[in-house]
């Protein structure tokens, strides 16, 4: 559409009501200034896509961190940032990467433990991967009532906490 | 423990003037197990079992020739709770807690293992005065023998994991319970709480996590764990930092002497007359004139041997108290008065010691 006052294309399109009569405006540039009209600010599309955007980023990782849920033991990362604890070693993993966000504000930017391993061998590890499948058998056991099972399992956790010859 | 005194807290060492008592503490925790918060109570009982065996057939006959005494919180007396929380053994929290918890110590008091805190163990080392380089070596030979028999969960990027995600990597907490009664004369006390967080250190009062201080009694403690091998996290607190708060600290001595003598000579005089008249005594007001004398005491003040104050801050505890005389649990009136009978009859005998 052109300018009502010449043949340059129309930027300002205003309805003018003037004693109970409606009129449409179109003007140039030039004749909207002199007019005394703001002129529209140009804003591309592409300014306003990119804020879309990461605010549906933000919006999905909050809904992430909000249904993120460890699979070992149960936790809701809800639960943990009321209580700051974790629920078993694996929540680290489940937890990435809002975890690592937690641990590096708290620790100055640290971002990897530099100091000492632990000197425990594979047999020891075998023995406590056995024993704590053994009492979660035992506890199952328990709760399904299944007392026989229970007590060859109670036995067995005595056998393997007693010295070996 | 039933003996009166024996604990760290109620002696003396390097810098005492100072350090009251330094102390690491590990955290560590048995892979294969969840969290404290997600453990039933009969996985507690399991990994109190482990423990207790690591410790049987660790500890015994290396450093510690007598072994370790083992002792379950959820059926020991209350006051004996009490007494492990006043020798600062244990904290309020894990005294108070519900479920099976336990805690193994070594026979003079310095080593112990929380079993079953916020995390599976709290491995510490106490000793009395600025000796954080041997309760570091301490902590983690006591740490390597446990870990002989038992496994402990450790991440490839995040090193010993932890209930609370903000103590991982190393696990280690070094403090140290400093006196600080000069700072709080030259009213430096908030300026040094500042600069400690600015260094990464937090600092809490007589009991720990959510205490007050009493008495210019404050504990400073790394936050730090990752990032850093444990030695260096050592030689930056034992080596740079407390050198500079103990410097500190006895420079705002001397100049608080220098310009305020006769009102710290009446402050220290005054704490002992009222010691040493006192009929009725709370555990707090004797700790706050215990120490004003203890100033008194590393100043050159009062001629009494600070070990006898010590061990009186840590007698006047409501338990340890009942232990010199049960009487003081019959009522709040018999409490007082058996402190305050209690504490004038040692000053009279320190007094007169010295002379």
């Amino acid at each position: 559409m052109n300018c009502d006052h010449c043949d340059k294309p129309a930027v300002v399109h205003e309805i003018v009501i003037k004693g109970g009569d409606s009129k449409e405006v179109h003007l140039c540039s030039d004749h909207a200034i002199a007019a005394g009209y703001p002129l529209p600010v140009e804003q591309p599309l592409a300014d306003i896509f990119p804020k879309l955007g990461s605010v549906a980023k933000v919006e999905a990782a909050k809904s992430k961190e909000r249904s993120a849920k460890c699979a070992a033991c149960g936790l809701t990362f809800t639960v943990f940032r009321k209580s700051a604890t974790l629920g078993c070693p694996a929540c680290y993993d489940a937890f990435m990467p809002m975890i690592e966000k937690v641990i590096e504000s708290a620790q100055d930017g640290a971002t990897h433990h530099l100091g000492r391993s632990p000197v425990g061998g594979a047999e020891i590890e075998r023995v406590q991967n056995l024993r704590v499948k053994m009492m979660r058998d035992l506890e199952a056991a328990i709760a399904a009532e299944q007392y026989e099972r229970a007590a060859k399992l109670r036995d067995e956790l005595k056998a393997l906490d007693s010295p070996s010859p | 423990m039933s003996q009166p005194f024996s604990a760290a807290m109620s002696q003396v060492g390097p810098d005492s003037d100072v350090v009251v008592t330094s102390r690491v503490r590990l955290a560590r925790n048995i892979s294969g197990f969840p969290f404290i918060s997600r453990a039933s109570n009969p996985v507690r009982q399991e990994i109190m079992r482990v423990v207790r065996r690591a410790v049987d057939q660790s500890c015994n006959g290396i450093d510690h020739d007598q072994g370790m005494r083992w002792i379950e919180l959820q059926s020991a007396p209350s006051r004996d709770r009490i007494l492990l929380s006043e020798r600062h053994l244990v904290s309020r929290h894990f005294a108070n807690s519900d479920g099976p918890r336990a805690l193994a110590l070594s026979s003079d008091e310095h080593s112990s293992i929380m079993v079953n805190e916020e995390d599976h163990l709290r491995i510490q080392f106490l000793c009395a005065g600025s000796r954080l380089s041997d309760a570091f070596k301490a902590a983690f030979s006591l740490e390597n023998a446990l870990a002989n028999c038992t496994n402990f969960s450790f991440h490839p990027r995040w090193g010993y994991l932890t209930a609370c995600p903000t103590n991982v990597g190393c696990g280690i907490r070094m403090s140290a319970m400093l006196h600080l009664p000069g700072a709080q004369i030259m009213k430096e006390t908030d300026r040094i709480k500042r600069a400690a967080k600015e260094l990464h250190l937090a600092v809490r009062g007589y009991y720990g996590e959510g205490s007050e201080s009493i008495g210019d009694f404050f504990q400073f403690s790394n936050q730090t764990t990752l990032g850093a091998t444990e030695d260096a996290l050592l030689e930056e607190f034992n080596g740079i930092v407390l050198p500079r708060l103990i410097g500190y600290e006895r420079e705002a001595r001397t100049a608080a002497l220098a310009r305020y003598r006769s009102r710290i000579e009446d402050i220290v005089f005054r704490s002992h007359a009222n010691l040493s008249a006192a009929r009725l005594l709370t555990a707090d007001a004797a700790t706050k004139d215990l120490s004003r004398m203890r100033f008194g005491v590393v100043m050159g003040l009062l001629p009494i041997e600070l070990t006898t104050i010590q061990r009186l801050l840590l007698q006047v505890q409501p338990a340890h108290l009942s232990l010199i005389d049960p009487r003081s649990l019959d009522s709040e009136e018999a409490d007082r008065e058996v402190r305050a009978t209690y504490v004038r009859q040692e000053l009279l005998r320190g007094t007169t010691d010295t002379k």
